[in-house]
């Protein structure tokens, strides 16, 4: 008796939970509301089988629980009820499946129209290049990596020279423009995760991988790591900025290029945006405080 | 496979018995013994005690989230090494070790009625090779350095680099190390119980009539020999990579502004041949617990497992989809994107079988006999644990769902509650259930209650609600949750709860253990078989029973294993060594 009422409880109770919780996804900021959209019909779907099975569970164990003098019925097969409930799973399993592979088509297929950019993870900071005025980022090589180059831009493609460099400080980009993120690393696994985005992909030193997604409102967006990469990992916080078109080209335009960061003269100097140099002392400041804890 | 009826007659037995190692000693009865038994008792016994390791730990890591910045002892660097041995103890060194190294042992000769494992010595052998794989793995925590912390995935590069606990001292050498030792006592163990239930098996007991029990332990094995062995090789290269400096998995890495002596290695090469073993690993754990969930059902609601022989293909169904889903775990590592069209449906399809199991537990209970037992509790605890992790898996398993929730608290809940929770469910209703038969008492009812209830709800208080932290998109493997703008007060008012409660539950644990003890002077006497159960372990002369478990001659097993109410028998069980028919038999042929 106990026992059926507590099985009525739970389910209940989970689906009170789900309804009035207070803990829910983040306000959307990008085109992947068919992401969302998947996982509400994956909600009613399993919600629905979950309520159903528990409870036909509580109704058993209320109806049949052991009485003096009961007996169980004895029959090892029902080959009739055994199909059509393999059948009303797999129609369950496809409903699920045939809209989930719908979206990741989407997903995987990058709109020709997107920009690329690139960002670059290492321990434990973001960067990232945008391409200049001929559209395309130049070719980069773990093994070009030094204090000057630091995303390690391959000096000797032209495509390269023109490239905007965002070294450890906030990435800006325009609202309404899809763009293709170009994943890159230069140590460990790293992951580049903006909750409001949905999207999400490794980064792996030696491959470039990629998603893209299409901002859809104006904001600020805390980009967070989301594939353990040493201690430093939960620390490994970064910003997206996305901006009107205009705010945007002036943010742009306030940037160096690699030819400018690797010209002689400009080395070391201190002619960095402000938001470069705060950001990154920031990153050292918190990562020291990892090191003496 | 021939079926044998009573009417067919039994054939004769065509192998003369073999002389059992008889013990001459304390030493070799109790320590270095080849009886399966004593050997399935020393698995348990080190598997429960390593994996006290794992729950202390875990209640180390309630304490960083749910209490952030009051405990200055647990650095990130410690919440590391915590997260990664916690993990891989509760997988492969308590899950994988007392499911098939304690159960396997314990049950299979009994239920098939051999008197012992067919190869007694290489099992003894197989417990001491594990009983070393624990001792170094425990080492770790004295290593300068101390354990690893690389994520008990301990995914390359950063497993073997600096910037992770253990990644340049003797962390991860040691583990890897452990790692390759478990595997080879493993594939001796394993290999028995591949063999026992092939050969071994008494006269009637064709493969169609074993119980679930030991269908699910033997298919788990077959599974575990295969699967394995893509994670040794693993092990190996990354020991080669880190000890030797070979790049199997090592890229160019430039770490804080050095150039690293690698190249060329790929991270998502040892990725597959993680979870080429590690998801298949995640069904060597459930299918011991489905075929043991099937048999406590079944007993405990004295009805017959409904859909015996769907039961066993599902069973073996799952076990092979398991070796093309493993990608799944990798829909967001940056292999080939149409890598996932493949791998969402071959994990949804696995989903079918696994349903079919779910209905024939719960139309078992129809029109059953339910007694509320211990075990039986444990048993729907399961079903509702099971049912509801498994439907969080079909979020995770479509591709285009895990996006969002990969790397998210939602993985946590989701694989603990499928299994972490479910499992271990399972075990606690196993040893309520089989307790009596290898002690000859009972153990204390109201302590069993007591943990029961505090278990259940307690361990579905802690991982249901951490579903909706995922779903906000808060990141597993966090040491600290602060300064994140997604991390809201009452969030961080959750995982309070959340902490508490798994301080609680792990305190039934306690009460547990304290009756395993306890019980064994003081419990009420069991009789042998308290249950009125039908399959063979419950039938032996002894209880305990006696190294070669039948005294003078092997049962001759007449029926299936799940006798229970049939029409026109007096007792609501038939044993399956009781000749003679009762009414029509109606034993699926």
């Amino acid at each position: 008796m106990a026992v059926a009422l507590v099985l009525v409880l739970i389910v209940v109770g989970s689906v009170l939970f789900h309804l009035l919780s207070p803990w829910w996804w983040t306000p959307i900021a990008s085109n992947w509301g068919y992401i969302d959209n998947t996982i509400i019909i994956t909600f009613w779907i399993t919600g629905v089988v979950f309520s159903a099975v528990v409870l036909f569970m509580a109704y058993c164990v209320f109806r049949f629980r052991h009485r003096e003098g009961s007996r169980a019925a004895y029959e090892p097969e029902n080959k009739r009820l055994e199909s059509s409930l393999t059948i009303i799973t797999a129609v369950g399993v496809t409903a699920l499946l045939v809209p989930g592979l719908f979206v990741w088509s989407r997903f995987v297929n990058v709109p020709s129209d997107a920009t690329d950019v690139e960002v670059v993870g290492q321990q434990w900071q973001w960067s990232f290049r945008l391409p200049g005025k001929d559209g395309k980022l130049g070719i980069s090589d773990t093994r070009d990596v030094s204090a000057e180059n630091p995303l390690g831009v391959i000096a000797s493609d032209p495509n390269g020279q023109d490239d905007v460099v965002v070294e450890a400080a906030d990435l800006h980009l325009p609202v309404g423009k899809p763009v293709k993120m170009r994943l890159r690393s230069i140590d460990v696994l790293h992951d580049f995760y903006v909750p409001e985005f949905r999207a999400k992909m490794d980064m792996i030193p030696g491959s470039v991988t990629y998603f893209w997604f299409t901002p859809t409102r104006t904001g600020t967006f805390q980009v967070l790591c989301a594939e353990l990469c040493g201690q430093g990992h939960p620390l490994m916080h970064g910003v997206v900025m996305v901006d009107t078109q205009q705010d945007y080209l002036a943010w742009l335009g306030q940037q160096q290029t690699f030819a400018q960061l690797s010209a002689p003269q400009q080395t070391g100097s201190a002619d960095q945006a402000p938001g470069t140099m705060a950001s990154g002392l920031k990153t050292a400041a918190r990562l020291e405080t990892v090191g003496s804890r | 496979m021939v079926d044998i009826t009573p009417a067919d007659g039994i054939p004769p037995a065509e192998i003369a018995e073999v002389e059992l190692y008889h013990p001459h000693s304390w030493w070799t009865k109790y320590v270095f013994s080849q009886d399966a038994k004593v050997i399935a008792i020393q698995y348990s016994a080190t598997a429960t005690g390593i994996g006290l390791v794992a729950l202390v730990l875990s209640w180390l890591m309630r304490l960083q989230l749910g209490f952030p910045g009051t405990f200055d002892f647990i650095t990130p660097e410690a919440y590391y090494q915590f997260i990664t041995m916690h993990g891989m103890i509760m997988v492969i060194y308590l899950l994988t070790a007392l499911f098939l190294g304690g159960f396997g042992n314990y049950l299979i000769p009994l239920m098939v009625g051999a008197r012992d494992m067919v190869f007694p010595y290489v099992n003894m052998l197989s417990y001491w090779v594990y009983l070393l794989a624990v001792l170094v793995l425990v080492s770790s925590f004295f290593a300068p350095g101390g354990p690893t912390g690389a994520g008990w995935t301990l995914y390359p590069p950063q497993a073997i680099m600096s910037g992770t606990p253990g990644g340049q001292d003797w962390g991860i050498i040691l583990m890897l190390s452990s790692l390759i030792l478990f595997i080879i006592g493993f594939t001796m163990g394993g290999l028995n119980y591949v063999v026992t239930v092939l050969q071994g098996r008494t006269r009637g007991m064709t493969m169609m009539r074993l119980p679930l029990t030991v269908w699910g332990i033997f298919t788990a094995t077959v599974m575990a020999l295969l699967a394995f062995p893509a994670l040794f090789v693993a092990c190996v290269m990354m020991l080669l990579d880190r000890v030797l400096g070979t790049s199997f998995f090592m890229p160019a890495i430039s770490e804080m502004g050095a150039q690293l002596q690698h190249n060329g290695g790929s991270p998502i090469l040892f990725q597959h041949l993680f979870w080429f073993f590690g998801h298949p690993e995640v069904y060597i754990v459930a299918l011991p617990a489905f075929g043991i969930v099937s048999d406590l059902i079944s007993t405990h609601a004295r009805k017959n497992i409904f859909g015996y022989r769907m039961m066993v293909w599902a069973i073996v169904g799952i076990g092979a989809l398991s070796f093309v889903v493993w990608a799944h775990h990798m829909y967001v590592s940056g292999m080939h994107p149409y890598f996932g069209f493949f791998f969402a449906t071959t994990t949804l399809i696995i989903a079918i079988p696994t349903a079919i199991k779910v209905y024939n537990w719960v139309l078992t209970l129809w029109r059953g006999d339910i007694h509320l037992t211990i075990p039986m509790l444990f048993a729907l605890a399961f079903i509702v644990t099971f049912v509801n992790g498994g439907l969080t898996g079909l979020f995770l398993g479509n591709v285009v769902v895990d996006v969002p929730l990969s790397d998210t608290m939602f993985v946590v809940a989701h694989f603990h509650m499928v299994m972490g929770v479910a499992p271990i469910l399972v075990v606690f209703g196993a040893i309520y259930h089989w307790y009596p038969k290898a002690t000859g008492r009972m153990l204390n009812e109201t302590l069993g209650r007591f943990h029961f209830w505090v278990t259940f709800l307690g361990a579905y208080l802690i991982f249901f609600p951490m579903h909706y932290l995922g779903l906000m998109g808060i990141p597993r493997r966090y040491a600290e949750l602060t300064d994140m703008t997604i991390m809201t007060e009452s969030a961080h008012h959750l995982n309070s709860f959340i902490s508490i409660m798994a301080f609680i539950v792990g305190f039934a644990q306690m009460v547990f253990l304290f009756n395993l003890i306890w019980s064994i002077r003081h419990g009420r006497e069991a009789g042998g078989n308290p249950w009125r159960a039908t399959t063979l372990e419950w039938q032996t002369p002894q209880t305990p029973p006696a190294h070669g478990n039948f005294g003078k001659d092997l049962p001759i097993v007449y029926r299936w294993a799940y006798d229970y109410s049939v029409p026109g028998a007096k007792e609501d069980f038939i044993p399956q060594n009781m000749p003679g028919s009762f009414g029509p038999s109606r034993e699926p042929a």
